[in-house]
């Protein structure tokens, strides 16, 4: 690995979030209420990892019974199985430190959260993501399926301790490739004009551009803002549209494919210069108002976070892939974006 | 190579071709599958995805009256179907055969999965008061066959997820290798050159995974 690229990784896998954990009020069952825990979340990690850590400080106050624990963010009951990063990246704008997150160990909403039985749900989680990643650049998952139940399991412990020595020993193991092989290989599969590869990862069908997990998460405002700190709170997911896609890399002679080509690729509506409606079926496209440039029709990607780092979008895509991705081979990208004004 | 009308040779299909599936798939079924209400195409018209042909499948409010007596006489299901516009009121006049039947009703999502490109079927069951079934009440209302298959196997079984699309918890049908049933479906028939039409490709798949969630799909429709 190039020395920068080892810098890159080392800082995606040192990065945390300074998180005060609070207990929900309705379940201090002790005076004085506890003080706030402190923990020091890592960015590649999970909430549900941390319990071990803040139940302590509150096991004294809880009311009896049994736990199911959640965590909110202002009353928005936090996915668990979404990194700890991406969800600071997504949901504060203006970055809060420490993040104040409140727990509860009662009442889970599973209404609108997915079950969650600890580190076992997250474990499940992770290795499904990874089999995911692997479908999409490989074709198959055959690469996972193929690692022993040691091998797997050792990578995954070595995600949950933030062990990256660990997991740059396991993974050659997991023999994902990065874009670069996924495209010599291809080229040379083309060439030889036959469906046999010679390498140990099998491609299914002909295909032209390399396949990149990506999981997108959109935020949308409808007016301009000043500030980050302007910008109104989450209140639902509803307010958020979570893409889970792959991203089509395209390779072409003399042209580099930078993130904004992956972004726009996944948001079409936000691509370029073309003036575009909110959407409504039958519209047709409306033109600016050219008089004094107030009327702003078209949407507009205001900013795009990945690992806490706001991107500059003309960045060769391919860099921001093989430095800023989770340990899963997905990149994780937040957007937030004006939306397009009727 | 996927050229517009065709499914790829290895059981996957493309975005496109899903859309075309699930309008091949939709108009069959209400022309032929007449004990059950159609199925609705729910457009993805959420802001932020403008791509026009995106879309999932929706059959909503099925009820499966879960009788206590545990010997039913064949592997099919005791289905009414509460069929409602979603304009119109909820007509809750079903039939109900016994005062004891608990009625569970059931809502269904055939939603494309880019990673995978494959269809993936992802349901809930909720009781009438709206409640949600926990997974051991559903299975209760699955075919006995299918039971077993979920445990034991490895071709199939259910998890619960985020709807892609919904932000809610809903059960997901997990067909690991459905491209590879999807490529023996298509060797064993009679189409040219063992390339199944995107049009059969819903049909071919929801013969296999329907019965699973005990949904069976006339033969006529496979034709």
């Amino acid at each position: 690995m190039a020395a920068n690229e080892e810098e890159a990784v080392k800082y995606i896998w040192e990065g945390a979030i300074p998180l005060q954990i609070h207990l929900h009020k309705s379940e201090v069952a002790s005076h004085p209420a506890p003080p706030p825990s402190l923990v020091l979340a890592p960015r590649i990690g999970y909430l549900p990892l941390l319990v071990h850590l803040i139940k302590p400080y509150f096991k004294d106050s809880l009311p009896p019974g049994e736990d199911s624990i959640w965590f909110d963010y202002k009353g928005l009951p936090l996915k668990w199985y979404i990194p700890t990063g991406v969800l600071f990246d997504l949901l504060c704008a203006e970055p809060e430190r420490p993040w104040n997150l409140t727990i509860h160990f009662r009442g889970y909403p599973s209404n609108v959260l997915i079950p969650c039985e600890g580190e076992d749900s997250v474990k499940w989680n992770f290795v499904n993501s990874l089999k995911e990643a692997a479908y999409i650049i490989n074709g198959n998952c055959k690469n996972v399926m193929n690692m022993s139940q040691n091998d797997q399991e050792d990578l995954w412990t070595s995600v949950m301790n933030g062990d990256l020595d660990a997991y740059t020993r396991l993974s050659p193991k997991i023999k994902m490739g990065n874009i670069e092989d996924e495209f010599s290989r291809k080229a040379s599969l083309s060439s030889t004009q036959s469906t046999q590869g010679g390498t140990e990862i099998e491609v299914a069908g002909q295909v032209k551009t390399a396949r990149i997990p990506v999981r997108l998460y959109v935020r949308s405002v409808s007016k301009d803002f000043e500030n980050l700190e302007d910008v109104p709170e989450i209140d639902t997911w509803d307010e958020i549209s979570y893409l889970n896609r792959p991203v089509e890399f395209l390779r072409e002679e003399g042209k580099c494919f930078t993130l904004r080509d992956a972004i726009e690729s996944l948001l079409p509506e936000y691509t370029g210069h073309r003036a575009q409606t909110s959407g409504e079926e039958g519209e047709g496209i409306t033109t600016e108002e050219e008089a004094d440039g107030s009327q702003e029709t078209r949407g507009e990607i205001k900013m795009v976070r990945i690992q806490g780092i706001e991107m500059k979008l003309e960045i060769p895509f391919s860099w921001v892939v093989n430095n800023l991705m989770n340990p899963e081979f997905y990149l994780h990208i937040s957007v937030l974006v004006k939306a397009p004004q009727r | 190579m996927d050229s517009a009308g065709e499914v790829v040779n290895d059981g996957k299909i493309t975005l496109e071709g899903f859309s075309v599936a699930a309008r091949s798939f939709a108009e069959k079924w209400k022309r032929l599958n007449l004990s059950f209400p159609p199925w609705s195409w729910v457009p993805l018209n959420n802001r932020t995805l403008l791509k026009k042909e995106e879309g999932y499948l929706s059959l909503e409010k099925i009820i499966i009256l879960s009788s206590l007596d545990e010997s039913v006489e064949e592997e099919s299901l005791d289905v009414r179907a509460d069929w409602s516009e979603k304009e119109e009121a909820v007509d809750h006049t079903v039939l109900v055969q016994d005062v004891e039947d608990e009625a569970h009703y059931y809502d269904y999502h055939i939603v494309y999965s880019a990673s995978y490109m494959v269809p993936m079927l992802y349901f809930r069951g909720y009781s009438s008061d709206g409640k949600p079934l926990s997974l051991e009440v559903i299975k209760r209302d699955l075919p006995s066959s299918s039971v077993s298959l979920l445990l034991e196997s490895k071709w199939t079984f259910i998890t619960q997820e985020d709807h892609p699309y919904l932000n809610r918890p809903w059960f997901k049908l997990h067909p690991c290798g459905t491209e590879e049933w999807i490529k023996l479906l298509s060797e064993s028939s009679s189409f040219t050159g063992c390339q199944m039409p995107v049009e059969l490709y819903l049909i071919s798949w929801f013969s296999v995974v329907g019965q699973v969630v005990g949904l069976k799909i006339p033969h006529e429709m496979l034709i």
